[in-house]
């Protein structure tokens, strides 16, 4: 309850000091009016929050897949862990930003590159972290199993695989926060709808309120996703509470 | 049977293992007893094949040996069933077919009940006995133990020392028991090797009754203590 409490409150400071200010809604809207926003702009804000659910759901589960894929091959591989991890560190550090408007030009205006942003920011946490789990595996575990006839891919699915679980979803929360910043980014670089087009077309009309509703939205959209890959652990991995 | 013929180990420019020659006949249960870093678990890792001598020949491998580690090692994603059953699904059994066959021993080792408990909800020592188990349904002839109840409080080890000791009676099988815990051994081993510098410094029959108190145990512990100081 006390994160509730103080948000209300800092969101109550915000309000009184814009109302006393006088502050212009264009300039700085006071809660009041992004709350009068989100509900007035309903139907706008509704079709383009189906539009940014679609790119951060897909670009999540993209960057799971691509995430695992190449942790696995990391990881059965050294030679290929030395070599290619540097690289990914490297890539790391090409802001998504700039990377974007390329992809838009490479992809074109679809829901692909905005996938593929969403999927370029979401996939570094879960990799790295996968791949430490992976090889964090006791290795008394792997001595007993290599007695208990465990070939080396027993010993992957039984024993290091459902180990590295824990990490991996570590990574996987740290990505569904990242995932709506990407969606929106990918949008910014070339859309016609979407909460970062709405937000894209509401500032040259000084729609500040509507700005931040979508804003909210995106938060929400942010938490949500959080809440679902929290859930999906407590399912997957009961033995880790 | 168990050989081992002049095996040598050198780990970090030290000779853990110099030269050491045993024998453990067929259901045969062999008790290697030694102070810290004598190195009685370098040598289990070689005569399970999970480690190689630098010279030296060992007459089983990886194929003759199942371990059963100091700790448990249960996985604590899997149900208390499903961990006894893992040599059989490493194996290619399907799940189910191996639940089958692993539920009769499960319940002949006191652990009805508990098949689809996870780990984290059994007592250590319903552990062990799972750990136990885990470790005869890998149907090797050969069962190496590691302290096996080294995590244990004391009542629950003497229990399930005397638990161990007739569990072998119904399954036997060639032992290699590897423990710091004089006493321990000579409950559990026909035979008792001292383990010193690499060597094996003293070897003694128990031919005594196997009971704590008894004059005789009593004496002969003295003196395998005696062998280790």
């Amino acid at each position: 309850m006390r994160p509730l409490a103080l948000f209300a409150l800092l969101v109550g400071i915000w309000e009184a000091v814009v109302r006393l200010a006088h502050v212009q809604d264009y300039v700085f809207p006071a809660p009041s009016a992004v709350a009068r926003s989100l509900y007035g702009d309903r139907g706008l804000l509704g079709s383009a929050t189906l539009v940014t659910v679609r790119e951060i759901a897909l670009g999540f589960l993209l960057a799971v897949a691509c995430a695992l894929l190449i942790a696995v091959s990391l990881h059965f591989s050294p030679a290929l862990r030395r070599a290619l991890l540097p690289l990914l560190v490297l890539s790391q550090t090409v802001p998504t930003v700039l990377l974007a408007p390329i992809l838009a030009i490479v992809l074109g205006y679809g829901i692909e590159p905005k996938l593929v942003v969403v999927a370029i920011v979401c996939f570094f946490p879960i990799v790295v972290n996968a791949v430490d789990g992976l090889r964090a595996a006791d290795p008394e575990l792997i001595r007993m199993m290599r007695t208990l006839h465990g070939s080396r891919l027993a010993i992957f699915r039984r024993v290091e695989f459902p180990g590295a679980l824990p990490a991996i979803f570590s990574g996987a929360r740290i990505a569904a926060t990242y995932a709506a910043v990407g969606a929106v980014f990918g949008e910014w670089a070339g859309s016609s709808a979407g909460l970062g087009f709405v937000i894209l077309q509401a500032q040259p009309a000084l729609e500040t309120a509507r700005i931040f509703a979508a804003v909210v939205v995106l938060s929400a959209l942010a938490l949500a996703l959080y809440g679902v890959v929290s859930l999906t652990e407590r399912i997957l991995v009961p033995w880790h509470a | 049977m168990l050989r081992t013929a002049d095996v040598t180990r050198i780990l970090g420019g030290r000779r853990v293992l110099d030269g050491l020659s045993m024998t453990v006949p067929e259901h045969g249960r062999v008790g290697i007893v030694g102070r810290s870093g004598a190195g009685k678990s370098t040598l289990l890792s070689l005569v399970a094949g999970l480690d190689r001598p630098d010279a030296g020949s060992i007459s089983v491998g990886l194929a003759d040996c199942a371990l059963m580690p100091q700790r448990d090692c249960l996985l604590p994603w899997r149900t208390a069933l499903d961990n006894a059953c893992l040599a059989l699904e490493n194996q290619g059994v399907p799940r189910a077919e191996a639940r089958d066959r692993a539920h009769p021993l499960f319940v002949r080792l006191g652990l009805a009940g508990s098949e689809d408990l996870l780990p984290a909800k059994l007592s250590g020592g319903m552990r062990q006995r799972v750990a136990f188990a885990r470790t005869l349904l890998a149907d090797k002839r050969v069962l190496l133990l590691d302290e096996p109840f080294g995590a244990l409080d004391a009542i629950t080890r003497s229990e399930l020392q005397e638990w161990l000791a007739n569990a072998l009676e119904d399954e036997p099988r060639t032992v290699l028991l590897v423990t710091h815990d004089v006493e321990e051994a000579l409950l559990l081993c026909d035979r008792v090797l001292v383990l010193a510098d690499g060597r094996i410094a003293a070897d003694f029959e128990v031919d005594v009754p196997r009971a704590r108190t008894d004059i005789a145990f009593v004496e002969l512990r003295e003196r395998a203590l005696e062998a280790i100081a």
